[in-house]
């Protein structure tokens, strides 16, 4: 079976979309194929900086014929149908058609048309135009006098189509001007003269021996096998990183791995800033030392060219450049150091964090007075937890963090650190922005718990209040990631916090007045209601009494707390969604966390994980399986005699009406679970909840068995069918068993 | 390779002066039209109309040129060895970009000494956008061992209008190759005017004291508020200059109009280094000279330069 070679030769593509390019030329080609019924055996895809390539292996040499059977009108059927049908079957007359019969629907016409299969070559020819001219570069261009869009100039196309051992043709073809053929190039310095190529394995081979390694992943592993030889034969470890070997195998088409060193002295610069300088700027590797831990004074330089000298000006090239880089790096480690965290505050004010959010530094401020409010609550002093969260976000103001952004936090730690401040507020610095993602380590250093918990509640609250939340795939200021943040923060930690409790409201409502500031106008006295008098200090309180219109103060007040309520319900509606999620990938049910939050006032994720997992143990025995079944028996009977009766059935029941000893029992057994599932509940003990609903069990069950629901005497009937509402209204003490799945 | 015929004080890779001059030589033999640098302040050579004006409309265009250019918030008092507030670009637009533009990029530096066996030169993605122009491109920064020399662009939009036919445009950081060229650390070490002992004049010797008096204007002294009130009057006159020359159909003003337009550019440049501006307002400022700069090019395309028919 023959094979397709195709390669797109341009001038050169960004690295960081080659890998892309190379998947999304297989995709397009092999369905497009298919799609027209070439079905192939294998494909695999190149990518080169100035080629992209593909190989499909095992295709057919032409399409198979097709034969298709049009159905047209009956025989005799008036003239505009078979006109139509003549039409749409592409025939001249009806001679053209055969006649069959059906012992229904009497004789009709048929027509018969014979698509001979197309050669593969031809199939070719007409989608590869189609698919460049289409192709999904993220950003494409075009040049010269042209139309064509590509992500760089397009140079020539290599199209050839042939079985082994032949001499494969070229598959002709034209794209704004550029005659497909068999003739590419090699490496731009080594071996810049044309030739022709055959199939694939001739192709790569002569790439090879015109300097060009035409397979991604070899590269990928030459650099790093490379990297590695270098830097063990200086008794050094190669500080591995996929992000930039990615990057740099998409810069060279035959990668030379060099060493280069610098002054030892610019060891004084931070290990992460010097790594930061090296791999940002000159995409270099760099090389630790194993007897210390600490970087060396070198690094591993890639690059594109067997040179003459065997490297040596190469090297000299990029130690000068990597030389002054790092005197910039330690200039501003060094001027950084020079005035301290706390003189950049003032700074914020004229930073604008969000634009209808206000400025750094209110946000700041906001951080510090949520931090010290939840100081207490996980442990840490109150006063340490206001100084982190006042000089955490101070290295954004900084010059190497502002040079190297991801440095953020740390370079705060080393600020801090420097300055002498308490060794909790430098470990805040850095760790308040944790956990960055579902992998990242959760602080549990407590003035970091205060300080991250006050900054990721900040954000959501915030975006919250201006309506921004994320939707599908869209979450641009990385809610998703605060949010599952705050979740691992308090159950890894075992914090108890509430989420819709005083300090979230008060937080919000300080925001909204914040953010509704230059609507309140007029100055008036006021006295507030006791739920903002709860909430806000009297300063505050006189400060909003300031911004209110006399007129307006009771309703801009109940607008304040009605959309106050509102964030913090929506807000933890996020979480227990972000809850669900984080959950599930732990193995656990999320219908079990619905049924828990469907309860009134659950936010308190701790509480809420502890609830979900007795629940879960507890329907995993006998007891709970029965029970689940036995109050789905129940809610049935009540939904369907609800509904006749067009009424709702609530306890309590009559004692007097209680005839049979099995529903006699049945009630004084809900009464006592009810007891000590509420007290369980109130201990926050959810095994000893599950025990007591354990022992309903048996009562129902006995019930269902003994005693007919739907008496014909109605007030009995009334009394059972309470009663059945008696069994919902005790499970409802635990969770929500409507909610539960299976 | 370098000319081994030259005599050694006109050799690139020994004089700033002669690095310069070869390269305007090698752009001359390719057809281009050699220009001298714009008469007025900006902050990069494509400010200069042979390149932002000329790339728009479909007339063909090939110019090289040497542009100082000003950027009042790198000056660093003559104390930093690598960074200026008036540097030389070396300027190339060719229009449209002709298929050959990389490899004749590549004899520019083999020109200049750059031994292509010998030195690892690399396209490496940068693309290019200015806002105040209303410009973007695609294209690549040049590396030579691991060193950025050059910006290489295929224009694609400029003052807000698509580029067609595509220009391509090279600019060329000369103290930056010079300094590669002649194995200089510090840039006001560089040889001027490749003579040596008594005749030898450095870069120092030319630019060192400009540096530091700049550097003391553009941060301390600069007139912030007659900066503001040119920031104005420039804005102002590009309307009025616009206004006037507007027949229609055809434009007489372009040229003078978007000349008060770099002039508002480069003083919004002078006020963000005394750093009385903003990021709000810095936003506000960049926006009025882009939409001066549309206004210059779009009266440019209702030009002969423009390729409008007279």
């Amino acid at each position: 079976m023959p094979d397709l070679l195709l390669e797109l030769f341009s001038e050169e593509i960004p690295a960081r979309m080659q890998a892309q390019a190379a998947d999304a030329l297989k995709k397009l080609v092999t369905d497009a194929l298919v799609e027209r019924g070439l079905l192939y055996e294998g494909a695999k895809a190149f990518v080169t900086p100035r080629r992209l390539a593909l190989a499909v292996h095992g295709l057919p040499g032409r399409q198979a014929d097709q034969r298709e059977e049009k159905k047209g009108p009956r025989v005799g059927a008036p003239e505009q149908a078979v006109a139509g049908f003549l039409k749409a079957a592409g025939l001249a007359s009806l001679d053209q058609a055969t006649i069959q019969s059906d012992p229904k629907k009497g004789d009709f016409y048929v027509a018969v048309v014979e698509k001979p299969g197309r050669a593969t070559t031809e199939v070719v020819a007409e989608i590869v135009p189609d698919i460049i001219r289409k192709f999904p570069w993220p950003k494409s261009m075009r040049w010269g006098s042209g139309t064509l869009r590509w992500v760089r100039p397009l140079h020539s196309i290599v199209a050839t189509f042939g079985a082994e051992g032949d001499e494969p043709e070229v598959v002709h073809f034209s794209v704004d001007g550029i005659e497909a053929s068999n003739v590419t190039r090699g490496h731009r310095f080594m071996a810049a003269e044309p030739f022709t190529v055959k199939r694939l394995d001739d192709w790569m081979a002569k790439l090879e021996a015109a300097k060009v390694v035409a397979d991604r992943d070899r590269r990928k592993e030459i650099i790093l096998n490379d990297a590695k030889d270098l830097a063990l034969a200086a008794g050094l470890e190669l500080v591995e990183d996929e992000g930039l070997l990615d990057e740099v195998c998409g810069l060279v088409e035959w990668p030379v791995v060099l060493m280069g060193s610098f002054e030892a002295r610019f060891l004084d610069i931070p290990d992460e800033v010097i790594r930061a300088t090296i791999r940002a700027n000159q995409k270099c590797f760099v090389l630790k030392d194993p007897k210390t831990g600490r970087l060396a004074n070198r690094f591993i330089l890639i690059s594109n060219l067997v040179a003459s000298d065997g490297g040596k000006a190469i090297v000299a090239g990029n130690e000068r450049v990597i030389r002054a880089r790092l005197s910039d790096a330690k200039f501003f480690w060094d001027t950084d150091r020079l005035n301290g965290l706390a003189s950049r505050m003032p700074k914020f004010q004229s930073i604008t964090f969000h634009e209808k959010l206000g400025s750094q530094a209110e946000r700041i401020e906001r951080i510090v007075r949520l931090a010290k409010e939840l100081a207490p609550k996980v442990g840490a002093p109150v006063a340490l937890a206001e100084e982190a969260a006042l000089v955490a976000k101070a290295d954004l103001l900084t010059e190497v963090v502002g040079e190297f952004p991801e440095l953020q936090g740390l370079m705060g730690r080393y600020y801090a650190q420097g300055e002498n401040l308490p060794p909790e507020v430098a470990a805040a610095c850095e760790e308040h922005y944790k956990p960055q993602g579902p992998n990242d380590r959760v602080p549990i250093a407590p003035v970091s718990v205060a300080v991250a918990l006050a900054d990721k509640i900040d954000t959501l609250v915030g975006f919250w209040a201006i309506d921004e939340k994320p939707t599908g795939s869209k979450d641009p200021y990385a809610l998703r990631r605060a949010a599952l943040g705050v979740i691992r923060i308090v159950l890894e930690n075992g914090i108890r916090l509430k989420l819709a409790g005083r300090a979230v409201e008060r937080h919000c409502l300080a925001l909204l007045i914040q953010l509704k500031g230059a609507e309140f106008t007029k100055l008036g006295n006021e006295v507030f209601s006791s739920k903002v008098q709860e909430l806000l200090s009297a300063e505050e309180r006189s400060s909003l009494a300031l911004r209110m219109v006399d007129a307006d103060k009771s309703s801009t007040e109940q607008m304040l707390l009605g959309q106050m309520d509102k964030i913090v319900s929506d807000l933890l509606a996020f979480f227990a969604d972000r809850l669900k999620v984080y959950l599930r990938d732990r193995g656990a049910r999320h219908d079990l966390v619905d049924a828990v939050f469907a309860l009134e006032g659950q936010d308190d994720l701790l509480l809420v994980v502890r609830r979900v997992e007795a629940l879960a143990a507890f329907l995993a025995t006998e007891d709970g399986k029965n029970l689940l079944a036995g109050y789905r028996r129940a809610v049935n009977i009540l939904r369907i005699e609800e509904k006749k009766d067009g009424r709702a059935f609530a306890g309590p029941t009559v004692a007097a009406l209680l005839k049979e000893p099995a529903e006699e029992h049945l009630a004084a057994a809900i009464d006592d679970v009810k007891a000590r599932v509420s007290k369980a509940v109130a201990a926050e003990d959810f095994e000893a909840a599950m025990t007591a609903l354990s022992d309903l069990r048996q009562p129902v069950d006995a019930f269902f068995d003994a005693v007919t629901v739907n008496d014909v005497d109605p007030a009995l009937r009334e009394n059972r069918l309470k009663l059945l509402d008696e069994i919902r209204a005790a499970t409802r003490g635990i969770a929500d068993f409507d909610r539960i799945e299976g | 390779m370098i000319d081994q015929s030259l005599p050694a004080h006109m050799r690139p890779d020994r004089s700033f002066q002669a690095l310069l001059l070869t390269l305007q030589r090698f752009w001359a033999d390719q057809g281009c039209v050699v220009l001298q640098p714009y008469d007025m302040e900006v902050g990069a050579g494509t400010f200069h109309p042979a390149t932002t004006l000329r790339a728009l409309g479909p007339k063909h265009w090939k110019a090289a040129y040497v542009q100082p250019s000003r950027r009042p918030k790198d000056g660093r008092y003559g104390e930093n060895p690598n960074r200026l507030q008036h540097y030389y670009q070396f300027q190339v637009i060719l229009k449209p970009s002709p298929e050959n533009l990389q490899e004749l990029y590549l004899q520019s530096l083999a020109a200049i000494g750059v031994d292509l066996k010998l030195h690892d030169v690399r396209f490496v993605e940068d693309d290019w956008e200015s806002p105040t122009l209303g410009a973007w491109g695609l294209g690549w920064e040049c590396w030579c061992d691991g060193m950025e020399v050059s910006q290489f662009t295929y224009f694609q939009q400029v003052a807000g209008f698509e580029c067609a036919p595509v220009s391509g445009e090279l600019t060329y950081g000369l103290e930056r190759l010079a300094m590669y060229v002649q194995g200089v650390e510090n840039v006001y070490d560089l040889n001027f005017n490749g003579r040596e002992g008594a005749e030898k004049t450095t870069y120092g010797d030319v630019f060192l004291q400009a540096e530091q008096e700049y550097s003391r204007h553009n941060f301390e002294a600069a007139d912030t508020a007659m900066l503001f009130e040119q920031f104005r009057m420039a804005e102002a006159a590009c309307h009025k200059y616009l206004a006037f020359g507007d027949k229609g159909e055809t434009h007489e003003m372009a040229l003078p109009a978007y000349d008060q337009c770099i002039k508002a550019s480069h003083v919004f440049n002078l006020l963000d280094a005394r750093g009385v501006i903003s990021v709000t307002e810095r936003q506000s400022y960049i926006l009025r000279v882009r939409e001066l700069a549309k206004a210059c090019g779009a009266a440019w395309l209702k030009t002969a330069g423009g390729g409008a028919a007279a």
